[in-house]
């Protein structure tokens, strides 16, 4: 029998790691992310893992960056503010190619802005916030079920293409509750054989190292994660559509945006309007195909929304490859859309044929 | 018949270093590779380097390591240490890496007790950028940032990280050693036994500061930049133990 239980979105992460066998939670408090902090500081210990207090967010990224070259599942988790300063830290675990959990429970920017949920991040996620060339794998979940299950695919992903995954979520997401399964089936782990344990009777040392002053070496190194990261992009894209089939207008969010986006579809449904929702639940590898092709259907329009001045409609124009017009509808400074004003949208662009 | 009398140690790779002539950084590295080897944990250490002219330090220590950011070795070593508890984890770092950039992280390693140790190159400059000023720079030494000499009024006087983590409980051994004469070696050489033992106990937060040259940076002959040592640097970081507090 499923067992289903009522959470927070922050705690349904913090069960969701460790279900998922992460034992070593890194982190730095702030609203409004800090139920997991919390969440792990008492469940850690009592369940066979260590949860440590860091003096700040560079320190906890760099902890976890310690803890993954031993090879452990291992995580840290914050808000906006502390998600950039983890940033030096992230470009080196890409770099080093460790698996880990990062979390982003994103609030309304820039600066320390504002504690109410935003979704503003989405270039720092998905474009690489620190230095180099390097991506994450992105997931976004939209209900605090998706808070659990994303969560555990972050790790499983991040551990089959040794990649660290970013759980890209919001405030919203992070103090609702709903009822979630906690169910988990593991895959088997794969052996971290390049970890580093001590050498214990291995005559070869294992280093977890970033720098390579060669031009050629470093070059092939970055060639090589591209190639992972086009491996990504073929194997690893997930979406969800509603209504897409015989839409004229197709709203595009993720998240929380996505949650309200739906009901406004819902509402234009109901009022016969043929209108449709596409939501990216990977943000890198962006569902970039499967984008296009609704081009190429009854489709007038898009209409993308999201909690920030606009960042993810530079990706729906790029891959839509501007075929069709993109509309946007973005609330910032801690608002939330509310659904009615989506779909008065909704009304005005259908009313103008999609222009 | 030949007979061997000299043989690099275990804890050490054969291979040639980078380091510049008279540099003591390879003189640090074989004391703590002899002191891990004669320990018999060679087996199960773990270096963690650091930013600076040691950053490959992989290179020559013949054990697992992690590369960290510039400064952040402290973060990385608690975390590595807490996986395993059992290994005999180090980091090795300069005094721009530990002193300047990193200050937060070696504070805050040392006010835990994180059961690690950290070997501090001091030398006084950052030398792998070209020598630059450091928290360590002495009153009016002239570097490549301050020319005209540190001024105490706009760069304070020189960071006494020693004394300073002396004041946290955390921190149970914490000794300044120098490896210019061979009097000092063996004295520096006990000392890092020490502090490796302390952490096999153990014990919490253990750092050996280790008085360096750079000759490269400073300016000066090897022989000249050994004498510099004595004559300047131990006036302003005393020699000896600073702080040792049995934790049982
Ligand atoms: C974030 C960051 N800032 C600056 C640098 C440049 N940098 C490299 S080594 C170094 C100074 C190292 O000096 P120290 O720690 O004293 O070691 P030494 O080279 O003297 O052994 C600096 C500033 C860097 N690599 N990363
Ligand atoms: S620059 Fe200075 S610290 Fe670096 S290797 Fe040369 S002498 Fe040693």
């Amino acid at each position: 029998m499923s067992e289903r239980v009522l959470m927070k979105g922050n705690e349904a992460i913090g069960e969701a790691a460790i279900r998922a066998g992460c034992l070593y939670y890194f982190g730095y408090p702030i609203t409004p992310q800090s139920e997991i902090p919390e969440y792990m500081a008492k469940q850690l210990p009592q369940r066979g893992g260590v949860y440590l207090q860091a003096e700040s967010e560079v320190a906890a990224v760099n902890m976890v960056y310690g803890a993954a070259a031993c090879g452990v599942r291992s995580m840290t988790s914050s808000s906006s503010p502390g998600f950039s300063l983890k940033q030096e830290g992230i470009s080196y675990i890409a770099a080093a190619e460790l698996p880990c959990l990062l979390v982003n429970v994103q609030r309304g920017g820039p600066g320390l802005g504002t504690i109410q949920p935003g979704q503003a991040d989405y270039f720092q996620a998905t474009k690489g916030g620190g230095h180099g060339d390097y991506r994450l794998l992105v997931l976004a979940p939209n209900s605090v079920q998706e808070m659990f299950d994303l969560t555990i695919l972050g790790f499983e992903l991040a551990d089959k293409y040794r990649i660290p995954a970013l759980l890209l979520a919001d405030g919203a997401l992070g103090q609702m509750m709903e009822a979630v399964s906690l169910e988990v089936s593991l895959q088997a782990k794969p052996e971290k054989q390049w970890a580093v344990t001590g050498r214990r009777g291995r005559v070869e040392p294992n280093v977890v190292k970033t720098l390579c002053f060669d031009q050629d070496t470093l070059e092939e190194h970055n060639r090589s994660l591209q190639r992972k990261y086009k491996l990504l992009e073929q194997q690893e894209v997930r979406y969800e559509e509603l209504y897409t089939e015989d839409a004229e207008l197709i709203l595009v969010a993720y998240g929380i945006s996505a949650r309200l986006a739906r009901s406004a579809v819902m509402q234009a449904r109901a009022k016969g309007l043929r209108v449709g929702l596409f939501r990216p639940i990977t943000l890198f590898p962006f569902p970039e195909e499967a984008l296009f092709q609704l081009t190429a259907k009854n489709t007038q329009a898009f209409l993308v929304v999201e909690l920030s001045s606009g960042q993810m409609i530079e990706d729906v124009e790029r891959v839509t490859r501007r075929q069709k017009p993109v509309h946007f509808h973005g609330r910032t400074g801690g608002n939330i859309p509310t659904v009615d004003e989506i779909y008065d949208q909704i009304v005005q662009i259908m009313n103008k044929g999609g222009n | 018949m030949e007979e061997k009398i000299f043989a690099i140690t275990e804890g050490l790779l054969d291979t040639p270093t980078h380091y510049c002539p008279g540099c003591h950084h390879g003189i640090v590295h074989r004391l703590v590779a002899e002191v891990i080897t004669e320990l018999g944990v060679l087996d199960k250490a773990i270096l963690v380097e650091p930013v600076g002219c040691s950053v490959n330090a992989h290179q020559y220590f013949n054990m697992d390591a992690v590369q960290a950011a510039h400064g952040r070795a402290p973060a990385i070593a608690s975390a590595v240490k807490r996986v395993h508890p059992d290994a005999v984890v180090f980091t090795y770092q300069g005094d721009g890496d530990l002193a300047a950039i990193g200050c937060a992280e070696i504070v805050h390693a040392a006010l835990r007790g994180e059961k690690f140790t950290t070997i501090f190159v001091n030398n006084i400059i950052y030398g792998m950028t070209g020598g630059q000023m450091a928290p360590t720079t002495l009153e009016g030494q002239t570097t490549a940032t301050s020319p005209f000499g540190r001024k105490v009024e706009e760069a304070g006087s020189p960071m006494r990280v020693s004394e300073m983590l002396a004041t946290l409980d955390g921190a149970k051994y914490l000794a300044r050693v120098a490896v210019n004469t061979p009097a000092h070696l063996t004295k520096a050489k006990a000392a890092i036994k020490e502090a490796f033992t302390r952490q096999l106990r153990g014990d919490g937060f253990t750092m050996v500061e280790v008085l360096a040259t750079c000759p490269t940076n400073w300016g000066m002959t090897p022989v000249k930049a050994n004498a510099f040592v004595d004559e300047t640097m131990t006036q302003v970081f005393p020699l000896g133990i600073i702080k040792d507090k049995e934790n049982c």
